[in-house]
């Protein structure tokens, strides 16, 4: 079982992959929308990319008003 | 009849025995007049094409995905010019047309792949779900988002989501309005095959390659008795539709939706 600090970790990890973010520029608490500079459909993506990742299903109404990585990292956590 | 033609938002070609349908109207392959009046075509192009191919593989080459559903701001647009109310006739002469080409598809001869990728919503997803094998991306994601506005599927979704599925997702799906992605899609039986981004096509091509080998009489009764039309269901459907889009919910969601000011709200 991870802990919440390593879902986040790696939450910003596949963020910082995808979107070709340096990973030291983003931490827990950015708004992702900003900081990645990703519209809602591109936010889809990353819901989607999570999904796979952590092999979890995370309901889009979950994420729904949720900008920030720490928020996005204790939903998923709750699917652990 | 040409094997090959390209319409304005869409494309179609028979090649060794296969009709490869592309959908490339940006962004994402709304569903307005135009796709409608293209689909027609295609419809002509099939019935006349059937005999020399034994599948079909409908894709879409726009990179959001296969298909985002209807065009929500034509809809919008053109309701408004006239009403809500009076322009109830209109909707369902567009439905009328929309179920004849799907149920067309649905029940083509031939074997019928979707190929998908990213966004299959809405009108989108109706559209996959005519097909017999729907081949997905891992990242492709599927929702009906209808109920987000104060509507149903108007396309044939829910009859063929029953026809497809078991209560629980159906229902699930429908009353949350919520997005799966490709893998829960695998897990529950609406996709057939999860492939690697940007290969769908490809796998597509080599299924379709496989049930060529096959006797096509054989593959036509094998279709008929698995995959019943539930024609009686989609008459049902377009007047449930046209009754719900004369209440004022459906006309705040369409506003609502339109009037966003995200760069592509996919989710109304």
């Amino acid at each position: 079982m991870r802990t919440i600090e390593e879902t986040t970790e790696e939450i910003l990890t596949l963020a910082s992959r995808h979107f070709n973010v340096a990973r030291n520029e983003i931490s827990a608490g950015d708004d992702f929308f900003k900081k990645l500079g990703i519209n809602s459909l591109q936010a889809l993506e990353l819901l989607t990319r999570l999904e796979n990742h952590f092999g979890v299903e995370l309901p889009d109404y979950e994420v729904q008003g949720v900008s920030d990585f720490q928020t996005l990292a204790e939903r998923i956590q709750s699917r652990l | 009849m040409m094997n090959k033609y390209r319409a304005e938002t869409l494309s179609w070609e028979l090649r060794d025995g296969v009709i490869e349908l592309i959908l490339h109207r940006d962004p994402c392959n709304e569903i307005g007049s135009q796709v409608l009046a293209d689909l027609e075509s295609f419809v002509v192009a099939h019935d006349e094409l059937r005999e020399q191919a034994h599948a079909l593989i409908i894709a879409s080459d726009r990179k959001p995905g296969f298909c985002a559903g209807a065009d929500l701001r034509e809809l919008y647009h053109g309701a408004r010019a006239i009403g809500f109310a009076a322009a109830q006739p209109q909707i369902r002469q567009f439905l009328r047309r929309i179920h004849r080409v799907m149920n067309v598809i649905d029940a083509s001869p031939l074997v019928t792949i979707a190929a998908v990728h990213g966004v299959t919503f809405g009108g989108g997803f109706e559209l996959a779900l005519v097909c017999d094998l729907i081949i997905a991306e891992k990242m492709a994601r599927f929702c009906f988002p209808e109920l987000r506005l104060g509507l149903i599927p108007g396309f044939g979704g829910i009859p063929r989501l029953r026809r497809d599925l078991g209560n629980a997702i159906v229902r699930d799906l429908l009353l949350t309005g919520r997005s799966i992605g490709a893998t829960r899609a695998q897990a529950i039986g609406l996709v057939s095959q999860l492939t690697g981004e940007g290969e769908a096509l490809r796998v597509a091509r080599l299924t379709a390659a496989q049930i060529g080998k096959f006797d096509r009489a054989t593959s036509i009764a094998a279709k008929r008795f698995i995959k019943p039309v539930p024609y009686t269901e989609l008459e049902e459907e377009i007047e449930i539709f046209c009754d719900l889009f004369t209440k004022p919910a459906v006309e705040s969601g369409l506003r609502r939706f339109v009037e966003s000011t995200d760069a592509q709200p996919y989710l109304p």
